[in-house]
């Protein structure tokens, strides 16, 4: 069988935020309601990165990958 | 801490629960009765006298008549929680009252609405069809749980915990090893998290159940709509077999396991379950299987999050934590948890 696409989409409201964990990868797609998308490998910074629409939502996907990739040293976080 | 949400539908019973007699319960800390009158309607009122707050659902308090009388002196209440009769005296005293709760009953659960009554808004209440749709059968139940709902919300949101926490019952390696997708419908007021699994051991919740051999295709779509209802749609069906274009999935076992997560206090939970199947539709020894096994998973979260409440309920604000990709559903969770929270007017908690 073909598999599950990486892409699927459930919800179809029209401020839906989607986040793939892309296969094969530690990586985090986030892709905002307003199309913009963005790696990442911390879901925290993700969050931010989602909420602060449109701010920095309006750059090209990057090539780059946001966080170094020295990506065992994983951020500690705070309950807001 | 996320507090408890207020101005929003909690379930607070199940329908068979309440008959015609008392039925008290503790919800988002406010201590309700409720009753069925006798022409079948269920009612929700204030549990504690207005007189000396003796709570009516206490012996020698009794129901005569679709009114309860105060088993202390005498004050006596209508299903609207109006009061009808005080000793002594022919006046009531205006405030006589027993605060209301506006209430729904719907999928064989009791709705209540906690917080501003004008609030309420019956259409926004979730809902769990299968319940007690004749297309399924369901076994539930509920544990009390001695942690804070948004620890549950944790559990539940993240089901990589299967793998370990229920290894040899709905835990097996594929689920903590599958990426997830995660969405989120801010206008709706849903998270939506899916993990499917296309060629996955099949764990003994479901080989006993569905008496499906070998490897399964599995896959678990989480819809919560916070703050109270959570839905798991789980599919298991033969590797390679995917659902028709039309919706159809002939090939298919599907398990719709149902959580309410509602608050009792600010450290304590009503941990409501139930596990509704399309296949065996009469077969007891499956119900009485699945009920069995969801109640101890269910107990294994039960002890795991209370170890946790204690832990937390120690520590200071603001403790630290580590998320990884395995918590994105749970942290989309928690923010709409604190939206929903910051849009409602903030009520000091009652304890
Ligand atoms: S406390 Fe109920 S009648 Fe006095
Ligand atoms: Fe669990």
């Amino acid at each position: 069988m073909s598999g599950v696409p990486a892409r699927r989409s459930m919800l179809s409201g029209d401020r839906v935020n989607r986040i793939h964990w892309i296969p094969g990868t530690d990586q985090l797609r986030a892709v905002c309601h307003c199309s913009a998308e963005r790696d990442f490998e911390d879901p925290v910074q993700l969050w931010e990165w989602l909420l602060s629409h449109p701010d920095g939502h309006d750059t090209p996907p990057p090539t780059v990958r946001d966080v170094a990739p020295s990506s065992d040293r994983r951020q500690e976080v705070t309950i807001p | 801490m996320i507090g408890i949400p207020r101005d929003q539908w909690y379930v607070a019973a199940y329908s068979s629960e309440i008959g015609q007699e008392l039925f008290s319960r503790t919800i988002c800390s406010e201590p309700i009765l409720f009753w069925r009158t006798r022409s079948g309607q269920v009612t929700a009122v204030s549990d504690r006298c207005v007189h000396r707050r003796f709570p009516l659902s206490q012996s020698p308090s009794r129901l005569v008549d679709d009114q309860v009388v105060c088993g202390y002196h005498g004050f006596t209440y209508g299903p609207d929680g109006k009061c009808t009769a005080v000793p002594g005296q022919t006046r009531i005293p205006r405030t006589a009252r027993l605060q209301p709760y506006p209430l729904v009953e719907q999928d064989s659960l009791v709705w209540v609405f906690i917080g501003d009554p004008a609030k309420a808004d019956a259409a926004s209440i979730p809902r769990a069809p299968y319940l007690d749709s004749p297309g399924y059968t369901t076994v539930a139940g509920m544990e009390p749980l001695k942690a804070r709902f948004s620890l549950l919300v944790d559990n539940l949101l993240d089901l990589s915990h299967e793998t370990y926490l229920h290894g040899g019952y709905i835990g097996t390696p594929e689920v903590a090893a599958t990426p997830i997708t995660t969405e989120v419908d801010e206008d709706a007021g849903v998270v939506h998290v899916s993990r499917h699994m296309d060629d996955a051991e099949c764990p003994p919740f479901y080989a006993k159940s569905t008496g499906l051999q070998g490897r399964i295709s599995r896959w678990q779509d989480i819809e919560y709509t916070p703050p109270c209802l959570y839905k798991l749609h789980s599919r298991i069906a033969p590797v390679g077999s995917v659902p028709n274009p039309d919706g159809s999935d002939p090939d298919a076992f599907h398990v719709e396991v149902v959580y309410a997560i509602t608050p009792e206090t600010e450290h304590s939970t009503h941990d409501f379950w139930a596990v509704a199947r399309d296949f065996a539709l009469d077969d007891q020894e499956v119900s009485d299987f699945l009920a069995e096994n969801n109640r101890t998973v269910v107990l294994q979260d039960v002890t795991a999050l209370e170890i946790l409440e204690r832990v937390v309920a120690t520590e200071p604000e603001g403790y630290q934590e580590l998320s990884i990709n395995i918590d994105t559903g749970g942290l989309a969770a928690r923010r709409m948890l604190k939206r929903i929270g910051a849009q409602q007017q903030s009520v000091p908690a009652r304890s």
